[in-house]
């Protein structure tokens, strides 16, 4: 065998140029003949994306919208009715009113209400009387801090409007003032809009990764890996054959979620297509090279898939940036961040899909996919001629 | 019957801590979830940039600047001259928000008009940028409340007292590691069953054991216990993670979680079953656990809650076993749930249990006859 990788690259460099396109044709031609045959591969492309973009579109929303509130009135004078009346018009809220805290203290520990707003007894004395503010008690369930935030943030919003209602009706206009904000990209705040795109990065990473590291990892534990290497094909063929047709399936899926997302979901797509191409391209490099990279380290499909879990599946999801703030991590975390490729995708991708073609970010992130891929895919290629030889 | 089914338990136990591969399993997956998802996951919205465009004619605008830099949930707050260096800061990522104070600032606020700046968001991370907005208004609530009062300008604003129970500093490893117990509970549950029965599948040991004198429920408790043992165990490893290492509040009583997990890990381990009844090689028993964590995850409220899913997706998830153990898990940590919440949220999974484990044990039957 030995033999036959020495003398491999000579024998290439003695066939013409279209003799060496045919037999690369030939490799593809298989490889793509075992994709379509293989249940396990049509699962993973094309039926896997698909769950997974349903699952992020509809099951994983950060948009509390309706959260139920339990509104307090320890006595129903006219001000505090109004602001009650005030949350029961908010679309942030389902109210149920009630006239004593204990009443919600127990479905607040159920879970049964996400907060109660306590209007005090004083309410209606303390705004009419000049230089008293009245108070207004929140308990929010802090369980889950990020609704707790959120809910938080409502309740202020609805009593900040009463008041700049009320302080328009009796002409008081210097309670008026705070700020405005606007929401750029995303007016209507939808965490759809980016989740989407994010989990067609995830996509990617499962077809371009888990996919590839298994079926070739299969080849090796099976040995016809071996078996194509004592052929006149050179490796670097070899794994050329491999991954024009992965690229091409990891393109497919893509294109079909973006189908999805944009004619399901309604996500807006402001960008270009060939910026998601060529970004998603720039991506499916370095995820194929480390797919490629881990069947030659293992050998094994077993410990293969888990590799490919753990080092790309997983880190797409958490490190980058997609659900979860780099900022919010602790350092030692944020460093490593910048390794995982889909940190690189991710913000180009949202930027297709929200804002626009923003070619300065989309170049550099490109350039350092396309970077990190000729890493792996030289490590793969090394790796798979040496444990031949 | 117990001598032949201990037999059986500690062969499979002995399988499994020998087998690398196993070991392998029972060891990494659950401490890189542990370190991983404890620190990284969190939708808490901290060190983050912000630009600053002042156009303000007077000195308020500098002093409500001066404010948003002393706010220590800031990284970098850069201040600006020119609205087309603000779009591109926020376009291209380097802010999640930007803040335009407009020239007459100060003489609003003076004059008692309406005085108000314009917050401006990167809504491609639209859940973090909303609370920063959050922070901001905040900031510039309190400025200008601060400013009136010192001007005797006295406007009747009702303030807002927040008091966050169950967790008043919103920490979000509260909310995280006692999840992880539920998660942790569910991989390994899953994947020691799905692997164990593939195994003997593949290596074609299933058929002895068939034809031993063991029967098939025996087989089965045999192939079902060491699952729930090696979960009981992970279980507790986290625990005592979440009550030393990240000093979560442990406000309920561990024998009604322990009693919880008991019931779930009986469930899971029946899916798991289940999977590996239908994989015939371990490839796909993996691939079959995975096909069933991810959505199981998903959609449990582990990371975000059930209360935002569509009506029709809150209905399927009324078979999801991880939503009930979750809740209890949280619930018996931060809040101290009681007996008869812990039972509400248990009485499911026994019925799940029941259903996962009966649909095993025929379609072992089946595939055996």
């Amino acid at each position: 065998m030995t033999r036959a990788s020495e003398t491999g690259p000579i024998a290439l460099r003695a066939l013409s140029l279209g003799a060496r396109a045919r037999r690369l044709a030939a490799l593809m031609k298989k490889e793509a003949l075992q994709i379509v045959r293989d249940p396990s591969s049509i699962l993973i492309a094309f039926v896997l994306p698909v769950i997974l973009l349903f699952l992020f579109g509809y099951g994983v929303s950060l948009d509390t919208t309706r959260t139920r509130i339990g509104v307090v009135l320890e006595s129903p004078t006219p001000m505090s009715r109004e602001l009650a009346a005030a949350f029961q018009a908010s679309p942030y809220f389902a109210t149920s009113t009630g006239f004593d805290r204990r009443q919600f203290e127990d479905s607040l520990v159920r879970g049964g209400v996400g907060g109660v707003v306590v209007i005090p007894s004083t309410f209606d004395s303390d705004m009419t009387r000049r230089g008293r503010a009245p108070a207004v008690q929140v308990l929010v369930d802090g369980t889950d801090p990020n609704t707790a935030g959120l809910v938080n943030g409502y309740v202020q919003g609805v009593i900040g409007n009463w008041v700049a209602q009320r302080a328009v009706e009796y002409g008081r206009m210097e309670a008026v003032s705070g700020s405005e904000s606007r929401m750029w990209f995303n007016s209507e705040l939808t965490s759809r809009y980016f989740l989407v795109p994010g989990s067609i990065a995830i996509v990617m990473a499962l077809v371009g990764t888990l996919l590839t590291a298994l079926v070739v990892a299969r080849e090796w534990e099976r040995g016809t890996m071996e078996a194509m290497m004592a052929t006149p094909v050179s490796s670097v063929e070899l794994l050329l054959g491999k991954v024009v047709p992965y690229f091409v399936l990891g393109l497919g899926s893509m294109t079909l979620c973006t189908v999805i997302a944009v004619f399901l979901f309604h996500v807006p797509f402001r960008g270009s297509v060939g910026a998601l191409y060529a970004v998603s391209a720039a991506f499916l490099l370095p995820a194929l090279g480390q797919g490629l990279l881990i069947s030659a380290a293992t050998k094994n499909q077993f410990l293969a898939s888990q590799l490919a879990l753990m080092t790309s599946f997983l880190p797409t999801f958490l490190l980058s940036g997609f659900l979860f703030e780099i900022g919010s991590m602790p350092r030692a975390i944020q460093l490593v961040t910048p390794l995982v490729a889909a940190r690189w995708l991710i913000p180009s991708l949202e930027s297709v899909f929200l804002t626009g073609d923003l070619w300065p970010v989309f170049h550099k992130s490109i350039t350092i996919m396309l970077l990190y891929g000729g890493i792996f895919l030289a490590l793969a290629t090394r790796m798979s001629r040496k444990r031949v030889a | 019957m117990w001598t032949r089914l201990v037999a059986l338990i500690v062969k499979e136990l002995l399988v499994l801590l020998r087998d690398p591969r196993s070991r392998v399993i029972l060891i990494a997956p659950p401490v890189i979830q542990l370190i991983v998802f404890s620190f990284a996951a969190t939708l808490e919205v901290k060190n983050v940039d912000v630009v600053i465009l002042d156009r303000d004619e007077g000195a308020s605008g500098g002093e409500l600047a001066r404010r948003i830099e002393g706010s220590p949930s800031f990284r970098t707050v850069t201040p600006v001259h020119d609205p087309a260096v603000l779009r591109k800061a926020i376009d291209q990522g380097h802010a999640i928000a930007a803040m335009e104070i407009g020239p007459s600032f100060s003489r609003d606020l003076v004059a008692g008009r309406p005085a108000s700046v314009q917050i401006l968001l990167d809504g491609r991370r639209s859940n973090a940028a909303q609370l920063v907005n959050g922070y901001l208004g905040e900031i510039v609530s309190s400025y200008i409340a601060d400013e009136n009062e010192a001007a005797h300008r006295v406007a009747t604003v009702p303030r807002v007292v927040t008091r966050n129970w169950f967790n008043p500093n919103l920490e979000s490893q509260w909310f995280m590691v006692p999840g992880l117990i539920a998660s942790i509970a569910l991989m390994i549950g899953l994947i020691v069953t799905g692997l164990s029965v593939s195994r003997e599948r593949e290596l074609g040991t299933f058929d002895q054991l068939m034809v031993s004198p063991l029967r098939t429920h025996e087989i089965l408790l045999g192939k079902a216990l060491p699952p729930i043992m090696v979960g009981c165990v992970h279980v507790t490893i986290y625990v005592l993670a979440t009550i030393f290492i990240f000093d979560v509040p442990l406000r309920g009583s561990l024998l009604l979680l322990y009693a919880s997990a008991l019931v779930f890990l009986a469930a899971v381990v029946g899916v798991g079953l289940f999977i590996s009844a239908l994989s015939a090689t371990q490839q796909q028993a993996i691939l079959g656990c995975f096909l069933f964590m991810v959505p199981a995850t998903l959609l449990s409220g582990f990371a975000t809650p059930i209360a935002n899913m569509p009506v029709w997706l809150q209905a399927v998830t009324v078979i999801n076993p991880l939503r009930y153990f979750l809740a209890v898990a949280r619930g018996v940590f931060l809040k101290g749930m009681a007996l008869s919440d812990v039972a509400r949220n248990t009485a499911p999974l026994v019925l799940i249990a029941a259903i996962t484990l009966t649909a095993a044990a025929w379609l072992f039957r089946r595939r055996t006859e």
